[in-house]
């Protein structure tokens, strides 16, 4: 670089540092990414694009929709759910004109996402995490969330056929009813094979601890668990750990079986893909934004991992029976009498909990052959 | 022209340093085929470059400052208090439960006990630091760090436990803040009011610090607490309130978090600002003034950030090398510039 370029971009700096600055002087100003005829979607992810989990999962969906014509995607990885989101979610649409924001964190949504919906009523903000409800939040605001315990139930499938102990693993983050709901379909899926399979629990606290994920790991195996899966944010150190340890493991959000090719069973995924295509279809032709949007296997908002080698003919059947009772639609997982690990019964018998049954919202639970304690 | 010379010359290891880390940091970017020059543009216009960037960079700022405080004013009194995390957990918990015994009242006197609670908190909370060092002898940037680690423990406890709003199903929080209870934007921007009480706080402490007798003391036991002892001065006394009033402005931001960012208490608002605190102090040699500097050069850095991910697909690391780089820098140009003034 010459002389005269670093003094000329010195003095552009300067001019910058004036408040202010006249934009349209500069060689990389504001308005540039504003495509006049390209749709700009704005992609926030709380973690990572490559956690091997959560974030990974979502990235996943980003680079299928960055191949959609009339699409500009902009992405920002590693946004804490602080005033920093908000003010990305403003920028997004202040620098780069962005006019849908995929909001991928569930704690964006409630102040964040509401209040700059509230201030850009021209911007769609589509949230994953399924809380809009109507009439409390804006139009412009739309969740969309899948309903994964269908894939936690076909690893429970995997993980009982190829334990030897029928002693299984469950490493979850914090005791929220999400999570409680992947806990107890993992094992009701495991019991469907084993009624005396039994799953042990451990809370780490928090969504990313890989740490104590580690220890946890080390600790369920060491108790005599040979199949391990989890609820984090990232499973990577879980699903490295059993392998390294000759447990086996279950993934979680995205696919981990590169990271453990021996051990790895199969693992339940999003798919993102399908509820991102949806919003932005809607959004380029002008239709009302996709408030709420929802689904399970069949609507092709979860899927399984491929099965692995360890994986049983046996298992492997039993498991494609499910799942294709689960693309009719007609599999409830939570059906009574169900009772919980004091001895209460939480769902009667006769009583079925449907996919979409408001109850399984706000589980509290765990159920009978699950170690642990909330 | 030696006025000039000696006002100016504690910016001139400043420039140089800023200087020096945006070179480095071009390099770093060079060598991996990444425009260079153009990300330099965008660290200064995401940052700085237009109402909306400053904006953005001082709102990143705000709780920053606050919790520098923290280790800056231990600092004076010769701790090193690692702690601010804790003490902001503490503080953002206590002022989260005063709103409920409010319901009704204005919003002023509601804001007030909000901003004690959280202050006394919080300043507890570094204060039981000092004492396990002025009458244990327990080293108190240990004992700070692990009180962190119980603050934020208990806060999580507390909040998916006893004082957890039944209807925050997933994402765990206390009772959200009647709408009237809120803190709202400063006028004529979109910064909310915690940034007034930074740098309103910066600037009194910094007069405390400087010019009062008070503060004079402080510094003395920061120096020598032996000498200060044999002078007569109350050591313990001193290193308490200093760490008092430090975790208490750590209390602050936390109460600032709940009534004018978050609503409510939950663990979103455990974001790293009291770790982030600890740089910001160190870089600004603990000078409650040029703390306000350094804060807003770490919030720019952070609105930066942004800019450089959504346009040139940098990941969020690079962020942290030119953090990184320039901190080193403002260290070791400040280092040197000491040096040249003892030669003299």
């Amino acid at each position: 670089m010459s002389a005269s370029r670093i003094r000329s971009h010195r003095r552009n700096l300067l001019r910058l540092l004036g408040a202010g600055a006249a934009t349209h002087m500069l060689p990389f100003g504001i308005g540039r990414a504003g495509a006049a005829d390209k749709l700009v979607v704005g992609v926030i992810y709380v973690g990572p694009r490559d956690d091997f989990g959560y974030n990974q999962a979502q990235a996943q969906a980003v680079a299928v929709i960055k191949k959609l014509p009339g699409v500009k995607v902009i992405e920002e990885e590693k946004v804490p759910e602080t005033v920093a989101v908000q003010k990305t979610m403003e920028a997004m649409i202040n620098q780069d004109k962005a006019t849908l924001i995929f909001a991928t964190s569930f704690g964006y949504f409630d102040p964040h996402v509401l209040k700059m919906a509230e201030k850009y009523p021209s911007v769609r903000f589509a949230h994953c995490g399924g809380l809009w409800t109507e009439g409390t939040h804006p139009k412009n605001v739309g969740s969309f969330f899948g309903y994964i315990d269908e894939c936690q139930y076909l690893n429970g499938i995997a993980a009982a056929s190829a334990s030897k102990g029928k002693k299984l693993g469950f490493i979850a983050a914090k005791p929220i009813p999400q999570v409680l709901r992947n806990i107890n379909a993992f094992l009701l899926g495991a019991r469907s094979v084993d009624p005396k399979a039994t799953v042990r629990v451990i809370f780490t606290g928090d969504w990313s601890l890989p740490v104590k994920e580690a220890e946890a790991a080390n600790s369920l195996i060491d108790q005599g668990v040979d199949v391990l899966t989890c609820h984090v944010d990232s499973p990577k150190v879980i699903v490295e750990t059993a392998e390294r340890r000759g447990a086996f493991s279950c993934g979680y959000h995205a696919s981990q079986a590169k990271l453990a090719p021996k051990g790895y069973l199969t693992g339940a995924e999003w798919d993102w893909q399908t509820p991102y295509t949806q919003i932005i279809k809607a959004t380029i032709e002008g239709k009302p934004m996709v408030n709420f949007l929802r689904g399970g296997l069949k609507d092709g908002f979860v899927k399984p991992s491929p099965f692995g080698p360890a994986v049983s003919a046996e298992a492997r059947k039993k498991s494609d029976a499910v799942k294709a009772a689960m693309m009719k639609g007609d599999f409830p997982i939570f059906k009574g009498p169900l009772v919980d690990n004091s001895g209460k019964t939480v769902v009667a018998a006769g009583k079925v909990l449907g996919q979409q049954d408001p109850l399984l919202e706000g589980m509290n639970y765990l159920l009978d052959g699950v170690i642990g304690q909330i | 022209m030696n006025a000039v010379r000696s006002l100016a010359a504690p910016f001139l290891p400043f420039s140089a340093a800023v200087l020096a880390a945006a070179l480095l940091f071009a390099l770093f970017l060079a060598a991996q085929g990444f425009p260079a020059l153009e990300a330099l543009e965008l660290v200064v216009e995401g940052a700085y470059g237009s109402s909306f960037a400053w904006q953005n960079t001082l709102s990143r700022a705000a709780p920053l400052m606050l919790t520098a405080l923290c280790v800056a004013l231990p600092a004076r009194a010769g701790l090193v208090i690692i702690g601010g995390e804790g003490a902001l957990a503490v503080g953002a918990l206590a002022a989260a439960v005063v709103p409920a015994a409010c319901a009704g009242w204005p919003a002023l006197p509601v804001h007030l006990l909000m901003a004690a609670a959280g202050f006394i908190a919080g300043g507890a909370w570094i204060a039981l630091s000092a004492w396990l060092r002025h009458a244990r002898g327990i080293n108190e940037t240990i004992s700070s760090l692990l009180l962190a680690y119980i603050g934020i423990a208990l806060f999580n406890f507390l909040v998916e436990g006893v004082l957890r709003d039944p209807a925050s199903l997933n994402k765990p929080s206390t009772t959200p803040l009647a709408e009237s209870f809120l803190i709202g934007a400063m006028p004529g921007m979109e910064v909310h009011w915690g940034l007034f009480w930074g740098v309103l706080i910066c600037l009194v402490m910094g007069f405390v610090v400087r010019q009062t007798v008070f503060g004079f003391a402080v510094g003395v036991v920061g120096g020598n607490p032996r000498a200060a002892m044999m002078a007569g001065l109350p050591v313990g006394g001193l290193i308490l309130a200093a760490c008092f009033l430090g975790g208490g402005a750590a209390g602050l931001a936390g109460m600032l978090e709940v009534a004018a960012v978050h609503g409510s208490a939950n663990a979103a608002l455990l974001a790293g600002y009291g770790y982030a605190g600890i740089l910001v102090s160190f870089a600004a040699r603990h000078n409650p003034l040029g703390i306000i500097a350094c804060a807003i050069l770490v919030g720019g850095i952070g609105a930066s950030g942004s800019l450089l991910q959504r346009r040139i697909d940098l990941p969020d690391a690079a962020t942290l090398v030119l953090q990184g780089g320039l901190f080193v820098a403002l260290l070791a140009f400040e280092t040197l510039n000491r040096k040249g003034v003892r030669r003299v």
